[in-house]
């Protein structure tokens, strides 16, 4: 069951009030600008054992997307194509309030969140990932870890789940007579067949100011989120509102203004960073500082 | 399955229905006994109840708010309202869907008039043909209101969707199957404020901008039904007395 949650941090009311009367003015606490993200730091390749993945550090948010291939059966419905499956998880090292266990709803939403931007955008060619038509077909695992929490864990996973699969590649694989497929992960065959990249922009407001990458405590006083999934070519490739509260139609119109703008910048930084990453042949991960 | 033709050659709908027409709307305020507050919502096959206890203590102690009530919410689907059966257990889709319900329905309840105390909202898909989750809203709206629980607004739900590149109004399942885009909806239409956005597709800038207005003009109609229903409910227990 679903209920209003306690507060994930709870900050001094003045200064609740400090942050909320300097947005008013234009500002942030923090010095940046309203439509200005944090420094995105992204480190490809950051787990050698993944088929790809990435860690991003946003601000002093820091999330971990892998991406694992298995070899498994097409759904029923689409027997000529790969399968997609995305899972978050919010783990205990992130934040004080967060618990062991499984996957919570804000974790759900994350994953679904993410999940629906890239199946609706086609944003993999899972017609490429099929090894015996019909029967056997590649499972794209994508698993996404909130290591440290300091707000808008939805952008960083979006960034870190889109750098890691633009640094998967695919296993080579052989197949005998009787259509038993054996896998040899020392061997890449292929970059993982990217059509389309996405991204997504929150946007917080409070009090009726509007601003993009919220801070934990921006997100504590924030009433409401949305979240606008950005396509590559500039489409609107999911939303989703998020936390209580609510927009008008004004609102939402400006929002995706902003959303689009903010989109298109983040997808060129994302192409620009991760063109030294780790290629397609390569084992070795660039990035093994800690987190 | 075969994809069906959704737009005839008339220019209308499978079912008949124009762009920017909603199935039939029938609306029962007060369909439970035990309840605080009640209501049974329909949108054509959809058909949803929802039902609301409190504002109540709950053993739960450590939930609870010192200044306002907790609203508590699942969205639940019977296992037989689906075409495949679906498990009884909650799934990924209703446990995400029981918050993006319950965060539609908070800016409308004035939780301050009860610190401390839980209002527990439980829906009911009892048949699903599209728009689970917009009829689920307007439920809930509606037996939030039959149980006294004080309101700035109704909420109502109504879903857009994108089919063969035409934007259509109150989407049911068939079009839901085939279509390119599901946009659902939920606003507080005398707040002016749009309290549940999702989108499941792909749209372009202006596309977005018509299913939004195609959304709201549904939703001006669910909310003229839903209080009628409200009135109608309460005209009943004056002439009982």
């Amino acid at each position: 069951m679903s209920h209003t949650p306690s507060l994930e941090l709870v900050i001094p009311r003045l200064k609740a009030s400090t942050i909320v009367s300097i947005l008013k003015k234009g500002m942030r606490s923090s010095g940046r600008g309203l439509m200005e993200y944090r420094p995105i730091e992204i480190v490809p390749g950051y787990v050698r054992n993944a088929d790809g993945s990435a860690l991003v550090r946003l601000g002093n948010t820091v999330v971990v997307a892998g991406v694992k291939l298995e070899v498994g059966s097409p759904y029923p419905d689409a027997p000529n194509e790969g399968a997609l499956v995305v899972n978050a998880e919010f783990v205990p090292t992130a934040l004080s309030t967060f618990e062991p266990g499984p996957p919570d709803e804000n974790a759900i939403e994350l994953a679904r969140v993410i999940d629906r931007s890239l199946r609706e955008l086609k944003a993999i060619d899972m017609s490429k990932l099929v090894i015996v038509p019909g029967r056997r077909v590649w499972v794209v695992y994508i698993d996404i870890y909130a290591l440290d929490h300091d707000g808008n864990l939805v952008d960083a996973s979006s960034i870190a789940t889109l750098a890691a699969l633009m640094n998967t590649s695919l296993p080579k694989v052989e197949v005998d007579e009787s259509g038993n497929v054996r896998v040899d992960r020392g061997t890449r065959a292929s970059p993982l067949p990217l059509r389309n990249r996405v991204i997504t922009v929150t946007i917080a407001k409070a009090e009726n100011v509007m601003f993009v990458d919220p801070d934990l405590e921006e997100e504590s006083v924030a009433e409401t989120r949305l979240v606008v999934a950005v396509s590559e070519d500039g489409r609107i490739a999911g939303l989703q509102k998020s936390g209580a509260g609510g927009f008008t139609e004004a609102e939402v119109l400006t929002a995706l203004d902003i959303a689009l703008k903010a989109g298109e910048e983040l997808i060129k930084k994302l192409v620009i960073s991760n063109l030294g990453g780790l290629k397609a042949g390569s084992a070795t991960p660039t990035g093994s500082s800690a987190p | 399955m075969e994809r069906p033709r959704l737009i005839r050659e008339d220019g209308l709908r499978h079912d008949g229905r124009k762009y920017d027409e909603l199935r039939p709307v029938r609306i029962t305020v007060g369909a439970l006994n035990k309840a605080s507050g009640s209501a049974l919502v329909e949108y054509g096959g959809t058909k949803v109840l929802a039902a609301v206890y409190g504002p109540r203590e709950i053993p739960q102690k450590h939930l609870l708010l010192p200044d306002r009530a907790i609203i508590r919410c699942r969205y639940h689907m019977l296992s037989f309202s689906t075409h495949e059966r679906k498990s009884p257990a909650l799934t990924r889709r209703e446990v995400e869907l029981s918050k993006v319900i319950r965060e539609a329905l908070e800016p409308v309840v004035m939780s301050e008039t009860f610190p401390r105390t839980a209002i527990d909202i439980f829906i009911e898909v009892i048949n699903a043909d599209g728009g689970t989750r917009t009829a689920a809203v307007t439920a809930a709206s509606l037996a939030l209101a039959d149980a006294g629980v004080p309101m700035r607004d109704l909420v109502v739900g109504v879903a857009v969707g994108k089919i063969d590149g035409v934007l259509l109004l109150d989407v049911d399942e068939l079009e839901d199957m085939f279509g390119e885009a599901d946009m659902p909806v939920a606003v507080a239409p005398s707040l002016g404020l749009i309290t549940l956005l999702q989108l499941n597709g792909v749209l372009t800038r202006e596309e977005f901008d018509a299913a939004l207005k195609l959304a709201l003009k549904g939703a001006a109609q669910i909310y003229e039904k839903s209080r009628e229903a409200l009135r109608d409910k309460y005209m009943k227990v004056r002439v009982e007395e």
